[in-house]
């Protein structure tokens, strides 16, 4: 395996800075993805026909939970990967770890949240805008659930092998995985949210 | 689920299906058995990373799904052969329009290019695979269960029966009670991530892995249009996953986005699709111009005229292509404003494609043209294409269009389209890379023969709808009165089908005459003519593709690397890293097939364990560590001696 030692260890053999170019174009069609979700929210969000209305439904509480914990476990994934660069092994798990919990704490609260709103009647079959409002929010949160997973294997490698260029790139493109989610989620938050309970 | 309700019932046609179905995987069972060829299935197909391997398989699957699609519409032309026809009943005939779309555009046409891309633009840009041979694996196993998906809703639940459109609400679950548009919406789903795949693939491929010194106005111009495809396949699919999912949901957990009460809107439902359909044409059309594109440079032995405007009108249409949905239910009532906006963005389109018409006349003018199977497709596609092109301007007038909006015209006129644009184009690849593939032309006679069949009697068949869709013959409809005069029309159309079915039996027959008797050539550049880079290599292409990576100075390399004798290969032989092969992809494709035929039927407990399972494949994969292999110089140097000895 030739490595470049002139680039980041992530991006040193071709195949491994392919990953990572390849990933970036695989984010534009999650792009796409969301922007479609976004579009068909936007399109059905006033018509909740005999159901209950977004700012009747929406909270501010646990939505601001949420934020906070995913936009400070986006900061932590930046630390790990700054840690990763200076080869600090122990401080890029730890790093991981906190991001992957906050996910996790995320999930949870996203979870109470739609168990309340099923409880208060708005299920995904009430009306069309409860139906989009789930399925943007439920992709947003698989994708989550994915990348807590996903970053659980990573982390295991990062234990067993160290930084090779196989962790190293792995790590990376988790992280542009995570900001990604983290992106996505202001735009729930500020669109969805906020413009919901106004 | 009672048993008679899961398997179709009643049709003997259906009944003679089930049985065809069930002797020919017996056949093929005790055929690999007896041949004890498992192992060499296995180990040389099933597992490959090849992109050539891939590319054949692909094709493999495409001719199949051709044979399928074919009967289908052999199928609709008998029963509109004669008025009040009772061949098929109205719910048999909705389901076989319905699978004949689908199956074309999405199990045929697609694949059949998407197996010619991996086959040749890795040789193109001189790489000795795509950027992600696993991927590549993992995309074609989840097309093939995809499409097998699709399928068995043949005989196993029912057909969809709402058109490939898919329309809402006639595809909900109130108007389309059976479990056919539960096929249609998950096998989609599953072919789909396996293009997107591609479609990622493709682009890193074609920008990170060309030959040294190939820059990108000097890429071969069939991979240029693979290049704005994938592009365009990675922006419209994500559009169809959603449409798609959100039809799921719909029909599966309740949800509302498309139905007619609690604030649901079924207009979404058609642009949604139409968002990823109109660019799908596209997707299948762009590359059929990249094909035709090379091989009139080939056969007039001149440079292709007007690169650069070539190019640029490919970039155009690409863009173009995302402006345009709108034009396929101008009827439905979004006003005029709506209506002149989307009707000048189509029109527009005639402008890059009337380019390029005019840059392929302009590179025939002045050649020294030979009239190979190949060439004589192409120079067939021009003009018939041309009147496929001109209705389509006229269906784009958005007031004329009320006039024939889903009537046969608009049949004829996508036909028109699609089969001179994409099937004469894919056939004309097909001839033109045979031999790079396998070391030996097709019989040219044959593949003449062929061609005359299939461009006359194409005519003859779609050529009389025109008038049929003038004279108020809507589409999609299972039969008519004998007042309503449609009868003689039709009659000749159908005619022309069974000679069209009769021309793409004399291809398949080339196929099968060529393997037993055309003479092996094992010439790198069987036409004489080669330009690019694929020509370089030695025919059937070694596993590693180029001994050597190739030197590109210019656009056409090989071409001028002949006229002006400079070697494309320097440099000394060094070991060559290839990728290993694996099962995992064929695992998960299988694997993904169950997942989709659990949830159809939504039977749920099967279907979580057939998505824990996906999720351990992909957790054995990340954990898993593959470098590939090396294969030495002593092994090199035995297969280029076994190619003639002529080192590349």
């Amino acid at each position: 395996m030739k490595i470049n030692p002139n680039v980041p260890l992530e991006y040193g053999t071709e195949e491994n800075s392919n990953r990572i170019f390849g990933f970036w174009i695989f984010l534009g069609a999650e792009i796409a993805l969301f922007s479609t979700l976004f579009a068909v929210y936007f399109t059905l969000w006033n018509r909740s026909g005999s159901g209950p209305t977004a700012s009747e439904i929406f909270e501010l509480k646990g939505v601001l939970v949420e934020t906070f914990l995913l936009l400070t476990s986006s900061f932590t994934c930046g630390l790990a990967i700054h840690a990763m660069r200076h080869g600090f092994k122990k401080a890029t798990l730890v790093f991981f770890a906190i991001t992957l919990l906050m996910g996790l704490g995320f999930l949870g609260v996203e979870i109470t949240e739609f168990v309340t709103y099923v409880h208060d009647g708005a299920t995904l079959s009430t009306s069309a805008f409860l139906s989009s409002l789930f399925v943007l929010l439920g992709t947003h949160g698989l994708h989550v659930t994915m990348g807590f997973l996903w970053g659980a294997a990573i982390m295991i490698q990062i234990k067993r092998e160290g930084f090779t260029p196989d962790t190293t790139n792995k790590s990376f493109i988790f992280s542009l995985y995570w900001h990604f989610l983290d992106v996505v989620w202001i735009f729930i938050f500020s669109f969805v949210y906020l413009k919901g309970m106004m | 689920m009672k048993l008679d309700e899961f398997f179709v019932t009643g049709e003997p046609m259906i009944y003679a299906a089930m049985v065809s179905i069930v002797v020919a995987s017996l056949a093929i069972l005790i055929g690999l058995t007896y041949f004890k060829k498992w192992g060499y299935l296995w180990r040389e197909w099933l597992t490959t990373v090849d992109h050539k391997r891939i590319g054949v398989m692909y094709i493999i699957a495409a001719l199949l799904m051709l044979f399928r699609g074919g009967v289908d519409a052999l199928l609709m032309r008998a029963q509109l052969a004669v008025p009040e026809n009772g061949l098929l009943d109205a719910q048999h005939y909705n389901e076989i329009f319905t699978t004949h779309g689908v199956v074309m555009i999405l199990f045929m046409a697609m694949p059949f290019i998407i197996g010619l891309m991996n086959v040749v633009v890795p040789l193109q840009i001189g790489a000795r695979d795509v950027a992600f041979p696993r991927l590549n694996a993992v995309s074609f196993w989840l097309f093939f269960a995809g499409a097998m998906l699709f399928n068995i809703s043949f005989v196993i639940g029912g057909s969809p029966d709402a058109g490939w459109t898919a329309y809402f609400p006639l595809a909900s679950l109130e108007f389309s009670p059976t479990v056919g548009n539960n096929f249609y919406s998950i096998s989609l789903q599953i072919a789909g991530i396996g293009t997107l795949l591609t479609g990622v693939n493709f682009i890193v491929t074609i920008l990170k892995m060309r030959a040294p010194g190939m820059k990108l106005m000097q890429m071969p111009m069939f991979t240029w249009s693979i290049l704005i495809t994938s592009v365009i396949i990675v922006f419209a699919f994500p559009v169809l996953t959603v449409a798609l999912a959100l039809m799921m949901f719909d029909r599966m957990f309740g949800g509302q986005f498309f139905t007619m009460a609690n604030g649901g809107m079924d207009m979404l439902w058609a642009n949604l699709f139409w968002v990823w359909g109109h660019p799908e044409v596209y997707i299948v059309i762009l590359p059929a111009f990249g094909i035709y594109s090379e091989i009139i440079a080939t056969f007039s032995k001149k440079n292709l005229y007007g690169y650069k405007s070539m190019v640029a009108s490919m970039v155009v249409i690409s863009l173009l292509s995302f402006v345009v949905w709108a034009h396929h239910f101008y009827t439905m009532g979004h006003g005029s404003m709506v209506n002149s906006v989307f009707s000048i963005t189509t029109m527009a389109i005639a402008v890059p494609t009337g380019v390029k018409i005019f840059n392929w006349l302009f590179t025939l003018q002045k050649g020294r043209i030979s009239f190979t199977t190949p060439m004589l497709y192409t120079l067939a596609f021009i003009p018939i294409f041309t009147i496929g092109g001109v209705t389509g301007v006229m269906l784009a007038m958005a007031s004329a269009d009320y006039q024939y909006h889903n009537t046969m015209f608009l049949v004829a006129h996508f036909h028109y389209v699609l089969i001179p644009g994409t099937v004469f184009a894919v056939i004309a690849g097909f001839h033109y890379w045979f031999p790079k593939v396998f070391g030996f032309r097709l019989n040219e006679r044959l593949g003449k023969l062929a061609f005359w069949l299939i461009t006359i009697f194409f005519n003859v068949t779609f050529l009389p709808l025109f008038f049929l869709g003038l004279n108020g013959m809507s589409r999609r409809m299972y039969t008519y009165s004998e007042g309503s005069g449609f009868g003689p029309l039709n009659m000749v159309a159908s005619i022309g089908a069974v000679g069209l079915a009769l021309g793409f039996v004399v291809l398949c027959y080339n196929i099968y005459w060529s393997f037993r008797y055309a003479p092996r050539e094992n010439v790198n550049d069987p036409w004489g003519g080669g330009r690019t880079l694929e020509w370089a290599t030695h025919s059937p292409v070694p596993e590693y593709n180029f001994a050597r990576t190739p030197n590109v100075k210019g656009m056409d390399a090989y071409w001028h690397s002949k006229k002006e004798n400079q070697p494309l290969f320097e440099g000394k032989i060094e070991p060559i890293h290839m990728p290993n092969n694996s099962g995992q992809p064929f695992i998960l494709g299988v694997i993904f097939f169950f997942l989709g035929f659990f949830l159809v039927f939504s039977w749920w407990i099967p279907s979580i364990i057939a998505g824990i399972a996906v999720i351990i494949m992909l957790a054995a994969r990340t954990f898993e560590r593959d470098h590939g292999r090396h294969i030495p110089v002593k092994e090199i140097m035995e297969i280029e001696e076994k190619h003639g000895g002529e080192l590349v």
